[in-house]
């Protein structure tokens, strides 16, 4: 098991095993996330209260859910790297940030465009669309604290104690709308013994969710592996691999 | 189906269709840019084995 652990996690391995499943992942990510697009635009029925300004959820909700998976998935690797001081942990983190990034600010942009015509406000200081904001931040600040240092081993440790400190909020966007009063309407999802959402308005979302799972995949196989080229610019692997 | 409905959406026609072009823009940049991450740290891997 470690064995294999620690051939997985050297950066000649894990460079080639992330070249091989990228276009696994790109492939069925483009193919979900145009099904979902049509299927959400198109064959899903108006709501009754929104009209077609609820097909915005499709975009919406999925954004903001890896907005914060991909937080979690980020501290978790600024964690391994921190304990078991793992390059490749560190590396998966910093390669994390910015897709997450594009992913929150995608989350707060349309559920700003969502907001106007049916709350009839672009942006209100609430408990959930103020600690969204806060994860903007946190990423924004995780990216400029890792550039502010010339020294890999320090930017990686300082980057990740700001990334574990911060998964504190992950909890909090999520449970803002329980613990605070919020114009944020509940999950209407996750509540699994009975999702107050009609079946057929539920399949695009689920496949959407899935494809940008899978686009996230392709985009960090992508850039670890470019943060992999950047680490090991004198390793003698290098050139053996090409 | 009325293409015209279609797009006009209900009326909301500009809130949906900036949120689902905004969206595809986001998405179509962020995976210019992990290219261009690969792509970049390759070339100059290349260029460094190049010269020893």
């Amino acid at each position: 098991m470690w064995l294999w652990f620690h051939k997985l996690a050297s950066p000649p391995h894990a460079y080639r095993v992330l070249g091989k499943l990228a276009p696994w992942f790109g492939w069925p990510a483009l193919g979900l996330i145009l099904l979902a697009t049509w299927w959400g635009l198109v064959k899903a029925p108006a709501d009754y209260q929104q009209g077609d300004a609820f097909r915005i959820l499709y975009v919406h909700a999925p954004t903001a859910w890896m907005s914060m998976f991909i937080y979690v998935v980020m501290a978790i690797a600024a964690a391994v790297g921190l304990i078991w001081r793992i390059k490749l942990a560190h590396a998966a983190a910093a390669a994390a940030a910015p897709i997450g990034a594009s992913f929150t600010f995608l989350a707060l942009a349309t559920g700003s465009i969502w907001g106007k015509p049916m709350w009839g406000t672009w942006w209100v200081w609430d408990a959930r669309l103020t600690s969204e904001l806060i994860l903007l931040f946190l990423y924004l600040g995780y990216m400029a604290l890792r550039s502010s240092f010339d020294d890999p081993q320090r930017a990686d440790r300082a980057s990740a104690v700001l990334a574990i400190v911060g998964v504190i909020n992950v909890p909090i966007i999520h449970y803002s709308v329980e613990w605070w009063t919020t114009l944020h309407q509940p999950a209407s999802v996750t509540k699994f013994d009975k999702p107050s959402i009609a079946i057929e308005m539920l399949y695009p979302l689920f496949i959407m969710i899935v494809g940008l799972q899978l686009y996230f995949g392709w985009a960090i196989s992508r850039r670890l592996r470019g943060e992999i080229l950047r680490r090991e610019r004198n390793a003698s692997w290098l050139k053996e691999a090409r | 189906m009325d293409l015209n409905e279609f797009f006009r959406m209900g009326g909301y026609a500009g809130y949906v269709w900036t949120s689902y072009g905004l969206t595809a823009l986001v998405l179509l940049l962020n995976w210019l840019a992990a290219r261009r991450c690969e792509a970049r740290e390759q070339e100059s891997a290349r260029r460094r084995s190049s010269t020893d």
